[in-house]
């Protein structure tokens, strides 16, 4: 186990690092200069002298690999520079945002799974009954859905035709509803096709049918069933993770919640390329890392896999 | 997947999602010469109007024929969405192959990157590539395949891992043929039918993927008609107009379903696994 974690980390650290490098490359790549992103972020008329003295600045007249090497060395430290606009440091805003984005995020991912789970299994079980279509009806038709078009809709006929709710999401639970439901539904339909999927691959299993056999009660056998889909089910949530937080970024704008996704739209309207970078970074971040514990996670679950493991490097 | 056709036999079924997926790209294609008003003409006189005779969908707040803008906005959107998915396949196939068939650096290489590219949340990538390099469809489509490709890379060497102990593969190597005909003879044929379910449920995906950016504004941007930028357009006067947004969120709403279930049924064809 404590190997596995070992050659894990390891694996990740140089993901990190390429994954830095290639976000750093993608605003060195960027037209123009960033000295001159920079003057014409803060509006600031542009003369050569002033152009010359942001770039000593900034440190742009050393090499590539100097400025990656020394933009690196501050993103360890999670100094990320500061933004174009206001010269607030990036790290400050991204933290403050992703505060926000993580309340969105969770209580969408939690209402999809209260709300997925349970309907895949009801509708494995009853496979092929009235409710099973409905169920898999629905959930096929949400899952061709974009999430921008679901808050639209949202927002029509619960802000606009019903009136139940403002159009502009306020800081709190009520301003939450909306966006939080806007994006758990997309992410919910997807949920209840895979876990569906899962789980009637595990009810096919001759341990199920060997259990029911045997007269063993229902929740027991579900329970193992459970038990058994559980690594499927955690890598499709874990790599959710990734959707939501690309699914943030258009519902935080449409809804105006501020979080990371609503920071960095703000930032590419404003060429504020410092705050994209650290945008681009983080969410990486979360992501891998995310990804990491799913999978060491699994070990937990079903420690056979940690046998297979040794077994196979010996 | 719907509960009608669950008789029918799995080909039957993909005859009946290929011809709508079929009607869909003729339309796409021929959208300028059925469009029945000019797509980008505005007028002050008809702004917000409801359907009617001359404008079957009604119009957007400048006066244009939405009717008219969803269908070019089906040739923006389909064929962009297909095109992305042939490039991101061909590239992310070919390359899965030769790192399965060379192995050693050349397969280290290209799934090391495929590894640094999966890091990214593809959305997260795609909007930040897109906001820097613009708008535009080319743009949109470049900040979609940037990791696009790595699934079809990811399957095919898999794929061509196991195939490369077959007997017939070995006997094709040792027969002296060079390594594209061994490519497009005898491994390709093989490792197509997953590589094809995995493609046609990317379709949908690449569509919403493009239609989100266009949403945001940074995909295909005004006044070039796309279902997604047609939706954030008219959005703030969904109360005076709902058609102008109803519209265009059907065409998306019903092509993404169609090209949905056309992957499923190919999948039942074919019977492969593939992504669930």
């Amino acid at each position: 186990m404590g190997k596995y974690i070992g050659k894990r980390l390891l694996h990740l650290l140089w993901i990190m690092l390429a994954v830095s490098f290639l976000t750093f490359l993608l605003m060195y790549l960027t037209p123009g200069d960033a000295a001159m992103k920079k003057l014409y972020a803060q509006g600031v008329a542009v003369s050569d002298e002033v152009l010359e003295n942001t770039r000593e600045n900034m440190g742009l007249n050393r090499s590539f690999a100097v400025q990656y090497g020394d933009w690196l060395l501050h993103a360890l430290r999670f100094d990320l520079g500061s933004s174009f606009k206001d010269g607030f440091p990036v790290s400050e805003k991204l933290l403050k945002g992703m505060k926000n984005t993580a309340i969105l995020t969770l209580s969408a991912l939690a209402l999809a799974l209260a709300v997925s789970l349970p309907l895949a299994f009801f509708t494995a079980v009853k496979k092929n009954s009235l409710p099973d279509y409905i169920v898999r009806f629905f959930s096929f038709v949400g899952n061709s859905m974009p999430n921008f078009l679901i808050s639209v809709l949202l927002m029509y006929y619960l802000c606009v035709k019903a009136r139940l709710l403002p159009v502009v999401a306020e800081n709190s639970l009520r301003g939450l509803l909306l966006p939080c439901l806007a994006l758990s539904i997309p992410l919910c339909c997807r949920f209840i096709r895979q876990f569906r999927a899962e789980i009637l691959e595990q009810l096919g299993k001759p341990y199920v049918s060997g259990a029911v056999l045997r007269g063993v009660k229902k929740r027991y056998v579900l329970a193992s069933v459970l038990h058994n889909a559980s690594i499927s089910i955690l890598t499709i949530v874990g790599l959710s993770v990734g959707t939501l937080l690309g699914g943030s970024v258009v519902i935080e704008t449409i809804f105006r919640w501020p979080g990371l996704g609503k920071l960095a739209m703000d930032a590419i309207s404003s060429r504020d390329y410092p705050v994209i970078q650290g945008f681009v970074l983080l969410s990486s971040t979360i992501y891998v890392l995310i990804n990491l514990l799913t999978d060491i996670s699994y070990r937990l679950i079903d420690p056979r896999l940690d046998k297979k493991e040794e077994e196979s490097s010996c | 997947m719907l509960n009608r056709h669950a008789s029918l036999s799995s080909k039957r079924r993909l005859v009946i999602f290929l011809v709508p997926a079929a009607v869909l790209l003729l339309l796409s294609l021929f959208a300028p010469l059925l469009a029945p008003n000019d797509p980008n003409a505005t007028s002050a006189m008809m702004m917000n109007h409801a359907p009617c005779a001359d404008y079957p969908f009604g119009t957007d707040q400048l006066g244009r024929c939405i009717c008219s803008r969803v269908l070019m906005g089906a040739g923006t959107s389909i064929f962009s969405a297909a095109l992305l998915v042939i490039l991101t396949f061909l590239a992310g196939a070919t390359l899965g192959i030769l790192a399965g068939w060379y192995g050693g650096i050349a397969d280290a290489v290209i799934m090391r990157i495929c590894d640094v590219m999966l890091a990214f949340p593809q959305m997260v990538l795609a909007i930040a590539v897109a906001g820097i390099l613009g708008g535009g469809m080319t743009n949109a489509m470049l900040a979609m395949g940037i990791s696009g490709w790595t699934l079809y890379a990811r399957l095919a060497r898999a794929q061509v891992l196991s195939l490369k102990e077959e007997p017939y593969v070995q006997a094709a190597r040792l027969s002296g043929l060079r390594f594209p005909r061994i490519m497009f003879g005898t491994l390709l044929p093989n490792i197509l039918g997953p590589l094809v379910v995995n493609a046609t449920t990317q379709i949908g995906v690449m569509m919403i993927g493009i239609a989100g950016l266009s949403f945001l504004g940074i995909g295909v941007t005004e006044p070039h008609a796309e279902w997604g930028s047609m939706i954030n357009f008219s959005r703030s006067y969904i109360r005076l107009a709902p058609w102008a947004v109803f519209a265009p969120a059907a065409a998306i709403v019903l092509t993404v379903m169609v090209f949905n279930c056309l992957g499923d049924s190919i999948r039942d064809y074919l019977d492969v696994g593939g992504e669930k």
